[in-house]
Order: structure tokens, then sequence, then C-alpha cells
């Protein structure tokens, strides 16, 4: 059996991996929430975090491009009200809004076969569509990151695109690093997600995470 | 040299060779395996053993083991029911066999009953210290020891590609191409059940063998991926290794909650493993066999930079769409060599790459291009079409009511010397310089009797039946050569 963490414990759990995560704040009610808003810089996005919650937008738990302190205090509101028991212990999350129009996939899974495994993809909506994922063994040496990368197939989405820089590979490599240290450190985790991993002025930011552990 | 590999030579290179259960019916296994052997010309003594001493195919069977002498066979090929094959391993080893090829049937594919005489073959085996391969499997080929001990044709002729597989079926469709094409091969083996010797132990024997350059497997079932990877990942530094998979539908939706759960499937876990440990995976049986082919008869190229080189135009064109679909650069032609060109060709020649002659050959055009193109530093690998086109015009005249009269004897002989130099001017090139020299033409498939492509056939160097195959090879030979180079190995000797 395993169990899917809470988006903050999972970016916990992730921390001494250096992975490209917002600077957010978890907060129990409205006015924690919009004094967090102030000093992260508005706008920003709030969504409800709890155990057992793991797919937000699928229930409009997510508030994004919250522009006012009266706005993030209204949602942080609307999002305590929607949990339900089963949720369990909840609170609210608020990190800056950040929008890209690249959205890749990173993650790692514990295959059954070959064991850790460290997985690159385009991600966003269209990501099961366009398939365009790329998996290597943990842990990964200097030249399989870059591999990895390379092997994508829609480069033209990695190099400038639309008036953004390309993809710091520099950066995008770190990220497959620090997956690969993750897995291979952490004898529990069975699979971490980073979906999507935004592509911000031409910098990977994982604005979400993820992590699934074996129960013991 | 290993205990493995002392046993790998007993079972490849044997001494000589006990038959157990050698028959007189034509359709047992025990009468095919030593027609088999004796047919393809195996220099080493045969002893049969048949349960009433009768005369097979000339030779005089022995009743029992204990009338072969003692260290007089290396190899025991076994066609008898599994209920005796313990007693003839003890007595096989007393007289100093060290590796037997199980062919027998009713182990570990059967049923409990099965598995359970499976194990026990494989504890005696070891206790033995005999080298046991099967059971359930077709056989093995050595062309070394000009040994074809198997219960199933062909016998291919002799190479330097090794071939390992779990399933019998696909060590005999390679052999085949092998026969087709002409490129040969060191040993082959089917594993069957792989009791106790798996493709990989097959595998790493080939990397030390003298007589293998390049090791061609089928695998389906990986009971330890990471094993696996590591195991096959050390070979592939030392030769290259080409990977045809069987099974690659996914099943690896085991993270119900994880989105990368669901991206992960075997097959990409496969693919992704070969990609990361330089192992040449090929998509199907063709294409396993001309990367194994090319491998074996061309050296890696240094770069991606390949030039083509027709006689006529269409050719040219769809190869160089073949080429962008690939990591090879259809390489803009250096001037100094447009240059020399214009020298050896007439003025309607494409003066770019590909390189279309445009049906200007005289005599000795298509050497000289050939060379100076083959020869030229800003290029790393050729691709040349429009081979044979002469000795297939002169196959149609030799065979019409014309000839030999009307000039035909001569202008035909003249077609097949002149498809035949191309061939080996290609050859001397491609060793000279130490670059790939592809060449395609259909007539690989169509006329096998074609001066090029028997040429081809005779060097043992394979001609690829269309342009696009010879691409997506020679992309897996320039892949394979960055990856090495990335890591610093240095390509393969020769």
């Amino acid at each position: 059996m395993t169990t899917t963490l809470s988006e903050a414990q999972s970016k916990l759990l992730l921390e001494p991996f250096g992975l490209p995560f917002l600077s957010e704040r978890l907060v129990d009610n409205p006015h924690e929430a919009s004094d967090a808003a102030t000093e992260l810089g508005l706008p920003v996005v709030a969504k409800l975090c709890g155990d057992a919650i793991a797919h937000k937008t699928e229930r409009g738990l997510v508030k994004l491009g919250l522009r006012t302190s009266a706005d993030v205090a209204d949602a942080a509101e609307q999002l305590l009200a929607a949990a339900t028991p089963a949720d369990g212990a909840v609170q609210v999350l608020i990190a800056p809004m950040v929008s890209a129009s690249r959205e890749l996939i990173a993650g790692a899974v514990l295959d059954p076969q070959f064991g850790p495994t460290v997985l690159l993809g385009v991600g966003g909506i269209l990501a099961e569509a366009i398939s365009d994922v790329v998996v290597r063994l943990a842990p990964l040496t200097a030249v399989d990151a870059m591999e990895m990368i390379e092997s994508m197939s829609s480069q033209t989405l990695l190099g400038p695109f639309r008036g953004e820089p390309a993809v710091d590979t520099e950066v995008l490599c770190r990220v497959l690093f620090g997956l690969s240290e993750a897995i291979t450190s952490t004898s529990t985790i069975v699979s971490i997600d980073l979906n999507p991993l935004m592509i911000v002025d031409g910098r990977p930011v994982a604005v979400d995470a993820l992590v699934e552990v074996a129960e013991r | 040299m290993t205990l493995r590999n002392e046993q790998f030579s007993a079972l490849f290179d044997p001494r000589g060779i006990i038959v157990a259960g050698a028959s007189t019916h034509p359709g047992k296994f025990g009468f095919v395996v030593l027609h088999n052997i004796v047919t393809c010309g195996y220099r080493g003594e045969i002893f049969a053993t048949n349960r009433d001493g009768a005369e097979v195919l000339g030779h005089q069977t022995l009743r029992s083991i204990d009338e072969v002498p003692e260290g007089a066979a290396d190899l025991m090929f076994v066609c008898t029911p599994a209920s005796t094959n313990g007693d003839l391993l003890r007595e096989a080893a007393a007289k100093g066999v060290r590796a037997a090829f199980i062919a027998s049937a009713g182990y570990g594919e059967s049923d409990d009953e099965g598995r359970r005489r499976q194990d026990e073959l494989v504890e005696l085996a070891d206790e033995l210290g005999m080298l046991i391969v099967g059971p359930n499997g077709q056989g093995l080929v050595s062309t070394p020891s000009s040994l074809c001990a198997q219960i199933v044709a062909p016998y291919p002729p002799a190479g330097s590609i090794g071939i390992a597989s779990q399933s019998g079926n696909f060590v005999s469709s390679f052999m085949n191409l092998s026969r087709q094409s002409g490129v040969g091969v060191s040993r082959a083996v089917s594993v069957g059940n792989a009791a106790q010797v798996g493709v990989l132990d097959a595998l790493e024997f080939f990397a030390d063998d003298p007589h293998t350059s390049v090791g061609l497997i089928y695998v389906e079932g990986i009971p330890d991926g990471r094993e696996f990877a590591e195991r096959l990942g050390a070979v592939a530094r030392r030769m290259p290794v080409v990977v045809l998979k069987g099974g690659t539908t996914a099943s690896g939706a085991q993270a119900a909650a994880s989105h990368t759960g669901s991206l992960a499937t075997d097959d990409r876990v496969f693919d992704g493993m070969c990609a990361q440990y330089g192992i040449v995976r090929a998509a199907t049986l063709t294409e396993a066999f001309d990367c194994a082919a090319t491998l074996v008869s061309q050296p890696l190229p240094s770069g991606p930079r390949t030039a083509v080189v027709t006689t006529v135009g269409g050719w040219g064109v769809v190869t160089a769409d073949a080429l962008s679909h690939t990591g090879l650069e259809l390489v803009e032609l250096p001037a100094d060599l447009r240059d020399h060109l214009d020298t050896l060709l007439p003025p309607r020649w494409s003066r770019n790459n590909p390189i279309d002659m445009a049906g200007g050959e005289t005599k000795d055009t298509v050497p000289e291009v050939l060379r100076s193109v083959v020869a030229h530093p800003g290029i790393d690998a050729v691709i040349m079409l429009g081979v044979g086109i002469q000795s297939n015009q002169g196959s149609l005249e030799r065979n019409g009511p014309f000839y030999p009269e009307h000039g035909l004897e001569r202008i035909v002989a003249f077609h097949d010397r002149q498809d035949r130099r191309y061939v080996e001017t290609a050859i001397e090139l491609s060793a000279e310089f130490d670059k790939p020299v592809l060449i395609a033409t259909e007539l690989a498939i169509a006329d096998p009797d074609n001066a090029a492509v028997s040429a081809m056939h005779d060097a043992g160097r394979f001609c690829y039946p269309s342009a696009d195959r010879a691409v997506v090879a020679l992309d897996r030979l320039h892949r394979l050569r960055a990856w090495r180079d990335r890591r610093g190995l240095p390509p393969f000797a020769p």
C-alpha cells in the first residue's frame, strides 16, 4: 500500500534536494492568508492543502490570480469552507502566481523491474496526447541528464519560444539530479510528481509536488 | 580463462560431441540433430547413443555413454526423455563432458513436476561443474567449429555476429537473414527455459570471444531489471549489443495517484535503459539484423555529416528526406569537393548533396567520385545508391534471345565487372579512410544473383534493400558513437 502526501508535506520531504520550488506559506485562516500574500507579493494563488487531497484542480480547490489582499482572504475562507470531513486536517497554501506558456512534467518512479527511475516529459493538459516522455534509471550522471533533455522529441519547445528565452538546461539538469537523488536516497519514496514544471522566462519552476510513499 | 568461459568453450568448440538419444526416425529430434551436425561439416568426433545400438545415418551408435572414450567429448546434446537425463549427465561428466545442450521438453515449461525436475537438473549440473543450456531449447551453432547442433535449420555463413535468444525461432530468423545477406554468424544459441544459463551469460562469453564482435539478443521476460541493465551495460561498453525485446506493451500503470507513474510505462523504462547504457535497441526483427550486420561490417562514423552518392536523381532525393528524420546531417558539399567533382562529372550533375552523377559516368567515374567523397575530411559517412543497375540490364540481355550475339556477351561482362568494381571500391575506401560506406539497392532482394549484390554477399557486407534502411542503421551507428564520445570511450576496435 502507498499513500500520497499533501503538497506541503511533499515539498517538505523534497526540500533537501534543491528543487526549484516557489517560496510559499501555509496558513490557517483568512487573516494569515492576506498577510502571507502581502509578504510574498501579489498576485498569488491559494490552494486547499491536506493529507487526503490529491486532485485539487478537479474539486475547485485552487484559486488563481488573486490580486488584492481582500481577494486572498475571501478565497481562503471559501477554500476552508469547502473542506469535507474526509479531507482531514486542512490548511491553505499561499504561493506567488506564476504563468508560463510552456509546461513540462518531471518526476521519479520506483519501477517494479528496474528500480528507481527519473522521468521528464511535456506537461500541461496535452501531456498524455503529446506523449513525449523520456525515462532513465537513477542514479543519473551529468551526461545522462543532458541526454534526457536532448532526447525529448519536442526540441522546439525547449529552445527560444514566443519571445521567451530557451529553457535553462542547467537548472533542468539540477531538477533531474534532485529527483534522482531523492528517489535513490529515500527508501520510502515510490513516486514523485513535479507537475507542472513551469518554464518561467526560461527557468523551470515546480509549482506543485506530490510524493507517494510506501506505507510502513 | 574463467571457469564459465572454459565451459562455454566446451559448448561452442568441443573436441567431440555425444548425441544422446540418436534416432533412426527422420522426424525425431535425435535424428535431425545428428543429421545437421554431420551435414554442416563438424570436424570433431561424433558419438551417438541409441538404446538399441542401431545405425543412424551411417553412424554406428553406442548403447551407452560408457562406451565413449574418456576425454573424447566435451559436449553432449540431449534429446532423451526428461526422466532419464539426470543419469546421463552423471555418466557424461564421468567421461569429461563439460557442457550439455538439453533439447528435451517436459521441464519448467510444462507443470509443477517439470519445474521440480528442472530445479534438480540445475542442482546436479552445478554439482558436476557442468554447463547446461536449455532445457526445451532448439540448439546451438558455432561456425568456427563448423558446428550445427540444433534441431532446426539453417546453418549460417561464418562471421562475427553472436546470437543469443530466449526464443529459438528468433535464432532461426536471424540466421536466415544471415544466409540471405552473407553477413555471417560466429555463435548462436537458443537458451530455452534458461534453467542455468541465460541470454546474458552467453552474451558475456561473446564479449570475451575473439570470434565474436557484435552481440545480437532477443529477450522477453526480464526477472531482475536492475541486474539485467548492469550486466548488459557492462558488455555494451566492450562490444556493440543489439537488443530486440518482445512484449513491449504497457503494463506499468502501478501508481494510480501519480501522473509520472502512468507515463513511466515498461516500454519507456526499457527504452531509457538502452539509451543510457549504450545498447542498440531495435524495433523489429529486420531492424535488429540490419543494425547487427552494419555494426560488424562498418566502422562507427566519427560524426553526423553524411553524403549521398547516386547515379540518378530520385533515389537521392528520397534518401535526403529519410536523413532529415534522423540525427544525421545531409552535409552541404564543401566548396573544394564540389570544385573537384566538377572536373569529374558533366555540367548537369547536382553540384550539391545528394551527389547526383546524372548518368554522366564513363568507365572510371564512379570509383573516382566515390574516392573523392569518402576521402574528404568534411564527410563522416557515405550512402551509395544506383549500384547494380548496369548488371541488372546485363541480366536481361544475358537471358534474352539475342545473347551472346550483337556484342552482348562483351557488354554484359563489362556491366558485371563494373558493378563488382564499384562494390569493391566502396569496401576498400571504407577500410582505407575508416568511414562507413553503405550501399543500398532493392536488387538485394529482387535479384540476389546481380553482380553488385553477390559481390557484397561474398564480401560479407550488408547490402541494404532500401536506402531508408541504410539511413536507419547508419543513424544507430552515429548515435552509438556519440554515446561513447560523451563518456570518453573509444570507438570499438575493428
